[in-house]
Order: structure tokens, then sequence, then C-alpha cells
């Protein structure tokens, strides 16, 4: 039998080896063990991969209970995971994705003296993401859930002497709460309502729910994808989550944690085909939030936070996909996005690498001399964000937005132009960071020579990892990084490149991952026919060319001022954080301050006015216990001959 | 003739609880506080006996035997306590006792 328990068993069991005896691994054991692990579990899954698909078309499932987790009355939840073709595929890129990156770090963390505890970290992270993806009941999922979201919060804040740090995590842990109230309403409905929490039994009875019912939980559990996936409105957290390590950023904020979102409403697909509008509800959040991030995208300056953006918003594509019933899509475009989001996070960590932990693009350059391995990966990083065939993020792309054009969601066609306005912002703000990085002039060299000029020019928004203190002067060398860094961006590269091959549209036999996700999932949306799909890709195509084309007249020809483009409005994401963030301090902070006021005078008052009454009863009577036994002897005596006056006159009468 | 029914010997008993159970009440040394309640005590085998040959059963008798085992172990665990108070505190008063005052 094949053990699928062992593929988050593998990174947990590294993660408790780590924390015994991770300062005695030290660096650089401490990173191979924990690549190994990961390793080991990617082996693992592949092991479960090729056993499923052994088996009939229809019977692609494995379904393993260890033990009862929870018995109480009717409700039972098991520790018990379900290996089908969704979530395996799921594991293939979080375990495989995740080894390159636990290899990369082990190059991009080397000298760090907290080295060991970042790989501890790391393990327990893609355990987390594993038990997520693996765990056959909801709350097996939430669980993991809940351990992908403490290791973000610690992994963001990993270098947390810098307070800026410490608090990106904290938002990101305070974020991601708003949305797990919602996941967790929405299984205590499930529950109420079907009375299981396991997925394989919602299968069957999800039909059977009203339609209000159905699309108050759909929503409930967009509300947790929405915290998880860095959806309008709660994405506040991603772009801030770039302050921890790079290699972070690339596993947790691109790959793998952001997608539980996805994985969630796809899982529920049965549920979300009886849930109406909730499914409109997704589709145009997605969309606007692709929108709204992308615009935010082309204003940034810091290298990381324009990927954070990016991030955002090929989430946004992912949920449009899932709300307009394209499931496939969204798996595919989630795979594809893994790969090259990995890709240029692990890229751009490569160039702040090599450029003295400076995270601004105004001070790159040219750095395509230094840097030819990076510049290389780069290459197909951003080709296949931008959607140019035949680079895998085309096809997913295509995928999406034909999905999108025949779809029955309400106003299906404005979201259609919305997505093709997002592809060609897509292309136009990843040409302007390849250009910034690695074409023009050499710009650190003209920086001022005084230490402070990079304080003057840093924003409030650069989150500069500046743990060693070493400053970008202007006679910095950059330095291409080594082996165990750049081995990983060439074989992401090379996934990025050809991971469109898992779904390609032509006829039906090359439609590989539809054919294997088919049975995991409900209510599949048909494309469009050939010749249309056809068309719309003509249609794609020529809008990244077009955005390319624009950004290189911008940034290279310079035939346009660039601050005409990155409007204030933009850099500041139209302001949604500060939003927040005022009407938190003022009007939010009043609310919650006579909320803790009601909570200390009426709730806990009623509880200290119960305990102090109490012990008061207990000071008046404890008078009655005089200790002196010749008192007691008299109450004895005096009772029994009441006793017994009782009953010689009432009964013996 | 003058007959010595079981009567008497009831309220004989009836007289020895009583001295016995005012003599617990109004004593303050522990020693005859004990002694008092052994008065009780065999006041009450003086009735069980009395009855058990009224009545003509042995229920009677045996509950007697039981009261006398309890009573000798009584004494037992009693006069050590008075004998560890008394070395203790030279005396032996009660009243001068009262560590579980509330």
């Amino acid at each position: 039998m094949t053990a699928v328990w062992l593929i988050p068993a593998l990174p947990l069991l590294g993660f408790v080896t780590l924390v015994v005896l991770g300062r005695k691994f030290g660096d650089p054991g401490a990173g191979i063990f924990a690549a190994c692990m990961v390793g080991l579990s990617f082996l693992g899954t592949l092991g479960v991969f090729a056993h499923l698909l052994s088996l009939p078309h229809e019977e692609r499932a494995i379904s393993q209970t260890l033990f009862t987790w929870i018995s109480s009355g009717s409700f039972k939840v098991s520790i018990g995971f379900l290996a089908d073709p969704l979530s395996i595929t799921m594991c293939l890129f979080i375990t495989g994705i995740g080894a390159l990156i636990h290899i990369y770090s082990v190059g991009y963390m080397k000298g760090d003296p907290k080295f060991s505890k970042f790989f501890v970290y790391l393990n327990l992270f893609v355990a987390s993401m594993l038990l997520l993806v693996l765990g056959d009941n909801l709350l097996l999922t939430f669980l993991g859930w809940e351990g992908v979201g403490a290791c973000s919060y610690l992994l963001i804040s990993f270098w947390f002497t810098d307070p800026k740090n410490a608090s990106a995590g904290k938002k990101a842990f305070v974020t991601n709460r708003v949305g797990d109230f919602g996941f967790m309403l929405a299984t205590f409905l499930v529950w109420v309502t079907l009375g299981t929490v396991n997925y394989e039994q919602i299968r069957p009875l999800a039909p059977g729910l009203a339609a209000g019912t159905a699309t108050a939980i759909a929503l409930l559990f967009f509300l947790g994808a929405t915290g998880k996936s860095a959806q309008l409105p709660l994405f506040v957290w991603l772009p801030d989550a770039m302050a921890g390590p790079t290699p972070v950023s690339a596993l947790i904020h691109a790959a793998t944690m952001v997608t539980a979102g996805v994985y969630l409403l796809t899982r529920l697909s049965p549920i979300m085909a009886e849930a109406g509008w909730a499914n409109d509800v997704v589709a145009w959040v997605g969309a606007l939030t692709a929108l709204v991030a992308a615009c935010a995208a082309i204003a940034q300056n810091d290298i990381k936070k324009v990927l954070a953006y990016s991030t955002v918003s090929q989430l946004g594509y992912m949920f449009l996909a899932v709300g307009t019933q394209s499931y496939v899509a969204a798996v595919f475009h989630m795979i594809t996005h893994a790969s090259f989001k990995a890709l240029l996070f692990l890229g751009s960590g490569s160039v702040i690498h090599a450029m003295a932990h400076e995270q601004d693009m105004r001070k790159y350059g040219n750095l395509r001399k230094y840097l030819p391995i990076t510049y290389a990966t780069f290459m197909v990083g951003w080709l296949a964000i931008a959607g140019i065939p035949p680079l895998s993020g085309f096809w997913s792309k295509d995928e999406i937005l034909a999905g999108v054009f025949n779809a029955k969601t309400f106003g299906n066609l404005a979201l259609w132009v919305i997505g093709m306005a997002v592809a060609l912002l897509t292309a136009f703000y990843m040409t302007r960071q390849v250009i910034m990085t690695f074409f023009g002039e050499e710009k650190w060299r003209h920086a001022e020579v005084d230490a402070h000029g990079h304080e003057l020019h840093a924003d409030e928004e650069d989150a500069v990892d500046d743990h060693d203190h070493h400053h970008l002067t202007p006679d910095h060398t950059p330095h291409e990084s080594p082996i165990s860094m750049t081995l990983p961006l060439v074989v992401l590269a090379g996934a990025a490149a050809v991971a469109g091959l898992l779904n390609l549209p032509f006829g039906d036999p090359l439609k590989f991952l539809e054919h294997w996700l088919e049975p995991t999932i409900v209510g599949e949306h048909e494309l469009p026919p050939g010749w249309v799909q056809a068309l719309l890709s003509l249609a794609a195509v020529a809008v990244a060319v077009i955005g390319i084309l624009g950004a290189r007249a911008v940034y290279f020809q310079k035939k346009v001022d660039p601050a005409k483009i990155e409007k204030p409005v933009f850099a500041h994401a139209w302001y949604i954080d500060e939003t927040y963030a005022k009407f938190m301090g003022g009007p939010g902070e009043t609310a919650f301050e006579d909320v803790a006021q009601f909570d200390q005078k009426i709730v806990d008052g009623a509880v200290n006015g119960i305990a102090g009454g109490t012990v008061g009863l207990g000071n008046r009577l404890k008078g009655l216990q005089t200790g002196l036994v010749r008192t007691y002897g008299l109450g004895m005596a005096i009772g029994a001959v009441a006793l017994l006056a009782y009953v010689v006159t009432r009964i013996g009468g | 003739m003058f007959t010595l029914t079981e009567t008497w010997y009831l309220v004989l008993a009836a007289l020895i609880f009583s001295i016995g159970a005012v003599g617990l009440l109004v004593r303050r040394n522990v020693l005859v506080m004990f002694m008092c309640v052994e008065l009780m005590l065999n006041a009450v085998n003086l009735t069980f006996v009395s009855f058990s040959t009224a009545l003509d059963d042995l229920g009677g008798q045996t509950a007697v035997f039981f009261v006398l085992v309890v009573a000798a172990a009584e004494v037992v665990v009693g006069l050590g306590i008075i004998v560890a108070i008394m070395r203790r505190r030279q005396s032996a008063d009660v009243d001068d006792i009262s560590l579980m005052r509330g």
C-alpha cells in the first residue's frame, strides 16, 4: 500500500529533528538535511502519483485514515489523508518547488546567525502545507491552514530585530485571522447542515443543500480564501510580507501558501456548484483584485514589491477562473504560476544577494553583464508571466480568459476586458522591472557617495533587508550567486518554460491536466470552441506585446516620462492600506476600546462579582467554626434532642 | 413482689447516658470528656442488652460486641492523641485547643 501519510510526515520529521539537533548540524548541514527531507517527500509524492496513474480513471483516490482525532457524539474527525488527482497535483509542486527553494536557501542564508532556525520553520511550513492539501476533512485542512499562517508569521518576521519586519509579520497574521473566522464559520455551517466535514462525504451530499445555505458557505469560505490568498479586501499583508528573507517570499508568498484559497474552493467545487451568485462574487473580486494589484505593481520601485503585487494580481486570475467554474484553468495557472513566480522571486533574491541587499530597482541597471545565469533564467520567467507563447504562462492565462469569455457569470464580457487589461499591465510592469534591473546604465555607480544617500531615497514602504549592514557603494561589483542558488533557478526556468505542456488546447488527447483532474471536480465549465479560443489567444498575445513594447518605449527608449505612469495612487495601491490604517487607528480603535471597556466592566464584573460574593459569604460564615469541640458537641446534642422530639411526637405518637 | 423489669434497666441506661452527655458538654478536661463518652457508649450497650433479653433476640447482644470493639479501638486512638497533646501543651483543657477555628 502506498504510504500517503509519509508525504507530510517527512518534513515534519525534519522539523522535529532540526528543533532538537539543528544547531549541531549547523551551517550548511541543517539546510541540507531539511532539503533532503523535502526531497524525499517529493519522491514519495511521485510514488503516489505513479500509483494513481496505474489505477483506472474513476478510481484515482486513495483514502487513508490513520486514527480518530476527535470523537464527540456524532461529531467524528479522523486524521486521514486523501490522495486524489487534485491533492497530488498540489503536493507535486509544493514538494518539488519546495525542495528547490530549500536548496536555494542553503546558499542564500549562508552565514546567517539563525541559519538552522530558518530551516526549522521552512520544514514546518512545508509539512503544514502538505497537511492542508492532503487532509481528507475540513478540520485537518484548517489545521494546516493555521500552520502555514503561523509559519508565515515566523518567517516574515524572521529578522525580527528590525521593528518593520516584526510588524509585517504581525500584520500578516492578524489579516489572516480575519479570513480564518470566515473559514471557521463556514466549517460550522457545513457541519450543521451536512453533518460531516469529510470531503468524500460532502461530495454526494452537497447537491442536497439549499441554495441560500450553499451560497453562505461558499461566501464564508471565500472570505477565508481572501485572507490566505491575498484578495480584496484582505490583500494588504502580502506586499508587506516581503520583509521576510527572499526564499520565504518565493516559497510562501508565491508558490504555495497563497494558493491555499484556490485549492480550498476547487476542493469544494461540489458546494460551489450549488452556490449560485457566490460564484459571481468570487469572479468579480478576483478580477478587481487582479486589476488593482496590477496597477499597483506598475509604480513600485522595490524589486520584491513588484513581484508581490504581481502575485496578488495572478491570484486574482485564479479566483476569476474559480468563479467562472474553470477549475482546471485555475489549477493549471496555479502550477505555472508556482514555477515562474518562484523563479522570479529566486531570481530577484539572486539580484538582491549580488547588490549588497539593496532592493531599490532605481539603483540597479545593466546587471545582465554581471549575473548571466540569473539574467537568462529571469528572462524565461518574464516572458512566461507576460504571456508570450510557447512559455507556460501564456497557456494557463489564455485558458482562464477563454473560460471567462463564454462563462455564464454576471457581466462576463466586462470580466474578460478586465482580464485583458490585467494581461497588458502584467506585461508592462514585468518589462519595466526587467529593463530597470538588467538593462540601461549602471545606476548605483552614480549614487551619492555619502552613506546617507540611501536613507534619503528610501520611502516608507521600502522593505530593505538590512540585516547585514554593508551598503551599496558606487565601486560595488556585482557577482553571480553560488551554484546552490543558480541550480534551482535553472531547473525552475525549465519548468516555467514547459509547464504549458500539461494542458495544451490542441485537441482532446493533449489536455492531460483536464482529464487528470476530471474525477475530483464538479461542475467544470466548458471552454468555447477551438476557433474562438484561437482568436482570443491572438488578442492576448497582441495585448502582451503591446504591454512589452509600451514599457520598452517608456523605460528603455525613454520616450515618455515614467512619472506620468507611476502615479502616486498606484504606488500606494489605491490607498487601501492607508484607509484601513486610518479607520482602524480612528473610529475602529475607539470602538475596540469601548468593547474592551464593556468586557472589563460588565463581563469581567459579573465573573468577579460572583467570586467576590462567595468569598464574602465564606468570611461571614467562618465565625461558626470556632474550633471548640464542646460547641460542636452542644450542637450535636441539641440536634439529637430535636430529632428525637420530632420522632416521638410526630411518628411515635 | 418487687420485680426487676427491663424498664429499670432502660431508665438506668438513660440516666447514665444523660450523665455522660452532660459531662461531655460541661467538662473541659479531655480525659474526663473521654470517660463521659465511654459512659454514653456503655449506656447504649446496656440498652442493647436489655432489649435483647426482653425481646429474646440475640441481635442486640451481637451489636454490643461491635460497640465494644469499636470503643476499644477508639480508646487506643483517643488516648494516643490525648497523650500527645498533654506532652506538647502541659494541659488537657479542650478550650485551649481550637486550631481548626475558621
